[in-house]
């Protein structure tokens, strides 16, 4: 054996453990798409007070599928109150790695989790698939208020099911560099406008110096910014009817601004979150990072030597008597349908994310930016003044932003598949610096021929 | 066994002994063969065969999916692309191999077994960490060909730019696979009989002849299975380009090679039945481009 190369036998057990996971995935065979087969838990009758009671004193195992890391202080919390249950916390990869995962679970039938971690944009995603529990009738609908309405907003269904609690958010804002602004005499610009006269007074400048990078490859990030310009790229009326616009107007002029920026070399578009990426922003390549409410925690993690010299503002703007943001990020926790125990995971999920004590310590343990009201409005969080933004109070600044996000957006039933067309199409052409509004139309035509072909019955402009 | 008994019953008993065992000692291979390699093979040719869409669920279409991905720009390119990595590196490498094979078994080099361990090496490292450390060292702003490059105040560069990519994977392919080859072709050198070099050398040939007239010949052998691997391994071609999309997501494409294009069918875009018939394609293409390697190679050496 030792005569075979290793690459000829790594291609042979990749083939074989590719058609092994093929055949995983596939068997669930008629069903699959379909999902008509509910099971009684999800019967939209509100489930009794007698009935959680029981279910919570009676010994219970959930597992809980996340990445967010320590979250077992949280989980603590819970499992004090409810000494009967017992959580099994995994990590099961972050983001993409773990949904692959919790799909092949669900299509294989078995090793799928009670309750796991979920991304907003990714809840449409599952809930075509008939793959999440609705939790209204475990008394999600009470929580309404609780959470920032826009939030809300993102967890619901277009019949007003709940398919998940809110755990941290990303209203999007920028972050820059103070000092390079006053050397340059560059003010915070407030409107797009102003932007884009600062990102070419700034390269001019200094050519080593760019106002920003858009990361070409961040499909997240273009779409907080459509987002912010109001665009309604994806509707869902019902399940199989979709109205999908990535080319209206909204779209249009957020193409021609970026692409035209990128075109004309004033700004960068290398991947991010890369070595090369933190090493300039380290290095000051970049004068501000349109990044989300996650972000000043994370830059101070990672840009340690250019502490204190960022601030943040909000995003600037189209249209100054209406400020408004999108939002970038954040997570959920969501019930997966296949659970045995409905009413012990919904409890779980609601009370991670909505007791005020649980809250709290994901705002000061995780440095989640928080989903709650009452969070948003607690001295103790805004009132913070860290010395990496000069001791300004960026939490505030984030808290106000919170409110300005538009609380309609939607997103798409295949996400995956949105995300890759728009790397190939309209990331491809701001780093080509080709044209990025003949992009759009691109990816436009690739994502409805896409949906077609799932059975989607498809409205375009 | 012919010194058995004097009398002649026990030998049908013991026949039919060692008819039992026969089967018995195929059964695990066989058991592991069916179950590991047949069973998900057939599952996946049946997959390919039907079509699971988002609303309206599985239906059986046949070829179809066989017929879409022939005409599938996505894949075609994806084989296009791989076949002209095939084309560029694997001579490469081979050649390479062959020179440090033959330069070791001249036994003029000195330290030869460090030489020999340093090339080999890099086949010592797993092919994604092998791709990170390019991946680092390839940076266009801060990897030290970068820094090398504008501290003498040359042009940076491009090593992960669209032109760039292939040949820059394919130094990579070649960093971590002439070590092994290299070992392939000197231990079939070291096979050799003495006798023929002595021959050889009665004749009259130089080191250069017997380089020429007896190694190269006695290495075909090797040499074409190092060749047939090197297709299986080329059009399979995965790991690296997978690794290096993150540093590159506007070169790399999800159907960048054909293998990397079956994979974001199916766990990017959940089409699981269209990705098993990419799949079942692609292994037809790397049957296909073996028998040609092999069939070439065998019509020369007959006449």
């Amino acid at each position: 054996m030792s005569l075979y190369s290793r690459r000829a036998l790594l291609s042979m057990a990749a083939a074989t453990s590719l058609s092994v996971a093929l055949a995983a995935c596939g068997a669930s065979g008629g069903t699959g798409g379909g999902g008509d087969s509910s099971p009684p838990a999800a019967a939209s009758k509100a489930v009794g007070q007698a009935e959680i009671d029981k279910a919570m004193s009676t010994p219970t195992e959930l597992t809980f599928w996340t990445w967010v890391p320590d979250i077992e202080q949280e989980v603590a919390l819970f499992e004090k109150k409810y000494p009967a249950i017992d959580v099994k916390v995994v990590n099961a990869g972050q983001g993409v790695p773990q949904y692959t995962k919790l799909r092949t679970a669900l299509q294989a039938g078995t090793g799928a989790p009670d309750v796991v971690q979920m991304e907003y944009q990714y809840i449409p995603t599952f809930t075509i698939t008939d793959s999440l529990l609705d939790l209204r009738p475990y008394g999600a609908s009470a929580l309404k208020d609780t959470f920032v309405d826009w939030t809300w907003g993102q967890v619901s269904g277009p019949k007003g099911e709940v398919w998940a609690i809110p755990q941290d958010t990303g209203p999007m804002g920028m972050l820059y560099r103070q000092d390079i602004f006053d050397e340059h005499g560059i003010d915070v610009p407030k409107t797009w406008d102003e932007f884009a006269a600062a990102a070419r007074k700034l390269h001019a400048a200094d050519p080593e110096v760019y106002l920003t990078n858009l990361a070409a490859n961040e499909a997240a990030a273009w779409h907080g910014l459509l987002w912010q310009a109001g665009a309604k790229p994806y509707v869902s009326a019902n399940k199989s009817d979709i109205t999908i616009k990535v080319n209206d107007e909204p779209s249009k002029k957020l193409a021609a601004y970026w692409g035209g920026l990128a075109k004309e070399g004033v700004i960068g578009v290398e991947p991010d979150f890369t070595d090369s990426w933190f090493s300039a922003l380290n290095k000051g390549k970049y004068a501000t990072w349109i990044t989300a409410a996650w972000g000043p925690v994370f830059l101070s993690g990672s840009a340690k030597s250019t502490a204190g010299k960022w601030r943040a503002a909000p995003l600037p703007q189209w249209d100054t008597a209406k400020p408004v943001s999108g939002n970038w990020g954040g997570s959920t926790s969501a019930v997966v349908k296949t659970t045995k125990n409905p009413i012990a995971a919904a409890q779980f999920a609601q009370f991670l994310n909505s007791d005020p004590e649980s809250a709290k310590m994901f705002a000061t343990k995780q440095f989640f930016f928080p989903a709650t009201k009452a969070l948003l409005a607690d001295p103790d969080f805004v009132g913070d003044k860290p010395a990496f933004y000069g001791g300004q109070q960026v939490n505030q600044v984030f808290a106000d932003i919170s409110g300005t996000v538009g609380p309609s957006f939607q997103w798409p039933p295949f996400l995956d598949r949105v995300v890759t067309d728009w790397t190939e199409t309209v990331g491809k052409s701001l780093s080509a610096k080709t044209d990025t509004v003949a992009a759009l139309e691109q990816w436009q035509t690739r994502i409805t021929t896409f949906a077609r072909s799932q059975g989607f019955t498809v409205q375009a402009q | 066994m012919t010194a058995a008994s004097p009398k002649g019953p026990p030998r049908p008993r013991r026949r039919l002994r060692t008819g039992g065992a026969g089967p018995l000692f195929v059964a695990p291979f066989l058991v592991l063969f069916l179950v590991l390699f047949l069973a998900p093979l057939g599952y996946a040719a049946y997959l390919s065969l039907f079509q699971n869409r988002l609303i309206g669920g599985t239906t059986f279409v046949g070829l179809e999916n066989y017929l879409t991905a022939l005409q599938d720009p996505l894949l075609l390119e994806g084989v296009a692309r791989v076949a002209a990595f095939f084309v560029i590196q694997v001579p490469v490498m081979l050649l390479l191999a062959l020179l440090f094979a033959l330069a070791l078994d001249s036994g003029l080099m000195r330290l030869a077994r460090v030489v020999r361990l340093g090339i080999f090496v890099p086949y010592a490292v797993p092919s994604v960490v092998a791709s990170l450390m390019w991946g680092y060292l390839y940076g266009a702003d801060y990897g030290p060909f970068a820094q090398l490059s504008s501290a003498l105040g040359l042009p940076v560069p491009r090593f992960l730019s669209d032109d760039w990519m292939l040949p820059s994977l394919a130094n990579i392919v070649t960093w971590e696979f002439v070590g092994y080859n290299m070992i392939l072709l000197y231990a079939a050198l070291r096979a050799v009989p003495q006798e023929l070099y002595e021959a050889a050398a009665m004749d009259g040939a130089g080191a250069w002849r017997i380089a020429w007239s007896v190694k190269l010949p006695a290495l075909r052998p090797a040499l074409l299975l190092a060749l047939v691997f090197s297709v299986i391994g080329s059009f399979q071609l995965f790991n690296e380009p997978n690794l290096l999309q993150r540093l590159a997501p506007d070169v790399i494409d999800s159907a960048y090679t054909a293998n990397l294009y079956a994979y974001s069918l199916a766990f990017t875009s959940q089409q699981i039945n269209y990705a098993a018939a990419v799949s079942f394609l692609l292994g037809l293409v790397i049957v296909i481009v073996s028998y040609a390697v092999l069939l070439t190679a065998n019509r020369r050496r007959t006449p």
